[in-house]
């Protein structure tokens, strides 16, 4: 049996939507950061397959991956630092209770 | 010569950027005698000017006739191949003659200042802005082309306004500087329109160019017309219209009494020597043009002679002394007027060699003199009473005898009684007015007799009526000396000017030639003027009911003098009822209600439904994510359903 390319997105969609789904019902903000790391990583295997099923002689995908991962762990780093200092200012780190950005 | 035409502009100019930056740097004294050092210098430049172009036979052709010279004419601002706006220096008769008047008043209110304005608040800004008004006033009378003339023109109008506010916490006189401003300013925009017709069709503004060859500004001309008058008389009247605001001749004579509200030495300097005989002066620069045009010369006859009447009728029954002095220069420019307007016998070649245009600038020379002096010397008496009104001064002759005399010598000259200088001039303009019709000259003459009445009559309510009643211990005491010289220099310049042989220097061709006293007209007019002399002595020179009497008999017209005619009442009507009533309050109501409204319901609109949905910015983050998801979820959808 020959793995296709429909082999491997299914297993990234439910990693993706798992993401979503993470990102919506969490309360605490580290497991929402988790959540959005996991949506990350299932769109850099997206890149990373269509490169290799689709165009297997260039490489834009993979870079487009390499350069994801830098870019999410900058990301990660700011979002880590955000949620310290909330963190220090309101002793929580509950999204549900972090409302001071309303209207 | 060019250097000394440069240095008379400049250092004015120079002096007025002095003291305006610097001068709050500087003591009273160090401002009022530098001002006065800066004039000095002017006076003694512009006298050599004159001196050497009256005399010096270079400045003279073969046949006798002055010379029009241009000491310097340099491109200022240039638009076009044709358009192009020239600043330069013209010398001819006229000019030169203003600059020996401009200078030499300006010189003498400075000097008379140290003294009137002796620790006033802005001493310094006061002297700032005489200069600048010297400047301007140069500007403008030796400008060589009309624009100049009109940046000189606003220049003066601007210093005027400074000049009149000057006192300007007092509200009385800043509202007779705004009315001064906007008065004169309504008429600078005929003159405006003047200058644009007139250079649209002579595509020029110099004056040589225009007033040396009349004929061919009649070419350009061709036969246009507007409205059933021809252009030319348009664009001559729109002019003169300029020179009746800057002249205050009726109807737009109503911001120089208020223009009182100034200082005294600034009423004498602007608003009786100089900015205001600056009507007179254009029409005189462009007299060769007003030839062409008898409507237009007839207009000026006109509004001059009525003017010149209602001046002196209202000077009559005025109490304020500055005020008598305002309506009486009123009625002398319009003597000057009338007398330029006669030399014109409507065939475009002056009536009587010109006379009326000789006798109108001999008057300018003379009344700047004796104007200046009455006013001078009605600042002493203000200085001394601290009130404008002769109610207040009555008997003051054993007070100040050096003011009385000026003062009396001020009143016989204006008055045309000989030998003073009045008298000459005076004549000349009647006989012209005689030569031209009968009619204008018996109407000048009864002006002329009512002008030496009221001064007569001023003169005797200062200085007579009856014993000076001496209030809280305060004796009036005479003027200072830097008061006194300018007084007593006026009044010898008042007693003999009469003797300069004017024809000389300054004719309408510029050729010389002497001048006659026409002794019929003479004779007539020195009757007259006693007559009324004699009246006034009657009436006011003792205590007496004679004026309460003449009140009671003429009510309705005393009524109307004092009032002046409610000029001012119906401006404020045209003004208030009319314009701001029927045309502004619409207008206003429009921008308020509609143009406003519309805008404020944008606003009003945006507020209420940006506050109706601010709920949905509810703070919580995955609220936000789950309308996003959704929305890219929808939009997605509908994606596909397009497609297939």
């Amino acid at each position: 049996m020959e793995i296709t390319l429909i082999y491997w997105l299914v297993p990234t969609l439910v990693m993706f939507c798992c993401g979503v789904y993470g990102f919506i019902t969490r309360k605490n903000m580290i497991a929402i950061l988790i959540s959005l790391e996991l949506m990350l990583n299932a769109v850099d295997i997206n890149f990373a397959l269509f490169n290799r099923y689709l165009h297997p002689e260039m490489m834009e995908g993979m870079f487009f991956t390499l350069f994801a991962i830098a870019i999410a762990a900058a990301e990660t780093a700011v979002a880590i630092a955000i949620i310290l200092n909330i963190f220090r200012s309101v002793k929580n780190v509950d999204v549900q209770g972090i409302d001071q950005m309303k209207f | 010569m060019t250097t000394l035409a440069i240095l008379i502009l400049a250092i004015p100019l120079f002096m007025f950027l002095l003291l305006g930056l610097l001068g709050m740097k500087m003591s009273h004294k160090l401002a009022g005698w530098l001002g006065c050092l800066g004039m000095g210098t002017t006076l003694v430049l512009a006298y050599t000017t004159a001196f050497t172009y009256y005399f010096d036979p270079e400045y003279t052709s073969e046949i006798g006739q002055r010379l029009q010279v241009l000491l310097f004419n340099e491109t200022w601002l240039q638009f076009t191949e044709k358009l192009v706006i020239n600043i330069g220096f013209l010398l001819d008769p006229i000019s030169a003659l203003m600059l020996v008047v401009i200078t030499t008043i300006s010189f003498l209110v400075h000097l008379y200042s140290l003294g009137y304005m002796e620790g006033e608040k802005g001493f310094q800004r006061y002297y700032a802005f005489l200069s600048l008004f010297s400047f301007s006033m140069l500007l403008l009378v030796v400008a060589t082309n009309i624009f100049q003339m009109y940046i000189g023109w606003e220049l003066v109008g601007a210093s005027s306004y400074l000049l009149i506010g000057f006192y300007y916490t007092k509200h009385s006189a800043v509202s007779a500087s705004k009315k001064a401003f906007i008065v004169t300013r309504f008429a600078d925009l005929g003159f405006l329109l003047g200058i644009l017709i007139l250079s649209f069709y002579t595509e020029t503004f110099d004056f040589i160019t225009l007033t040396s060859n009349p004929d061919a500004v009649l070419t350009r001309f061709g036969g246009a017309t507007f409205m059933g008058a021809s252009a030319l008389t348009w664009a001559l009247i729109l002019i003169f219209t300029g020179g009746m605001g800057k002249s205050a001749m009726m109807p737009l004579h109503i911001w120089l009494p208020d223009a009182m509200e100034g200082p005294t030495p600034v009423s004498a300097l602007i608003h009786a020597a100089t900015m205001v005989v600056a009507g007179v002066f254009l029409v005189a620069r462009m007299f060769p043009v007003y030839l062409l045009d008898f409507d237009a010369t007839l207009f000026i006859v006109c509004v001059g002679g009525i003017t010149a009447f209602y001046a002196a009728m209202v000077a009559c029954t005025q109490i304020d002394i500055k005020r008598v002095l305002a309506f009486s220069t009123i009625s002398q420019i319009a003597f000057m007027m009338v007398s330029l307007g006669v030399a014109s016998d409507g065939m475009g070649i002056p009536s009587h060699h010109g006379l009326g245009y000789m006798a109108s600038m001999f008057h300018m020379f003379t009344h700047a003199m004796f104007k200046a002096l009455l006013f001078l010397g009605a600042g002493a008496l203000i200085h001394a009473v601290h009130s404008n009104d002769y109610t207040a001064m009555h008997g003051l002759r054993k007070y100040m005898p050096i003011t009385h005399v000026t003062f009396l010598i001020g009143c016989l000259a204006i008055a045309g009684i000989p030998p003073f200088s009045g008298f000459f001039s005076k004549d000349e303009i009647l006989a012209a007015c005689y030569h031209w019709h009968p009619f204008i000259g018996l109407w000048m003459s009864m002006v002329a007799g009512l002008t030496a009445f009221y001064m007569f009559r001023l003169y005797y309510l200062i200085f007579w009526w009856k014993e000076h009643k001496v209030e809280h211990g305060h004796t009036p005491h005479e003027a200072p000396l830097p008061m006194r010289i300018p007084l007593i220099f006026l009044a010898a310049v008042s007693v003999v000017a009469g003797f300069i042989p004017f024809g000389h220097f300054v004719t309408w061709d510029r050729m010389p030639y002497d001048i006659h006293l026409d002794l019929a007209v003479a004779g007539s007019s020195i009757g007259i003027a006693l007559v009324a002399i004699f009246i006034a002595y009657k009436m006011y020179c003792h205590e007496n009911n004679a004026p309460a009497k003449m009140k009671a008999a003429l009510p309705a017209l005393w009524d109307w003098c004092h009032h002046r005619f409610y000029w001012d009442e119906l401006y404020m009507f045209i003004t208030h009822k009319i314009i701001f009533g029927l045309i502004c309050k619409p207008i206003a109501w429009f921008d308020r209600h509609i143009i406003d409204g519309t805008m404020d319901a944008f606003a009003i609109v945006t507020n209420k439904a940006s506050y109706a949905i601010r709920g949905l910015q509810s703070g919580q983050v995955q609220m936000y994510v789950w309308v996003y998801l959704i929305g890219a979820l929808l939009l997605a959808a509908v994606g596909i359903i397009c497609v297939f």
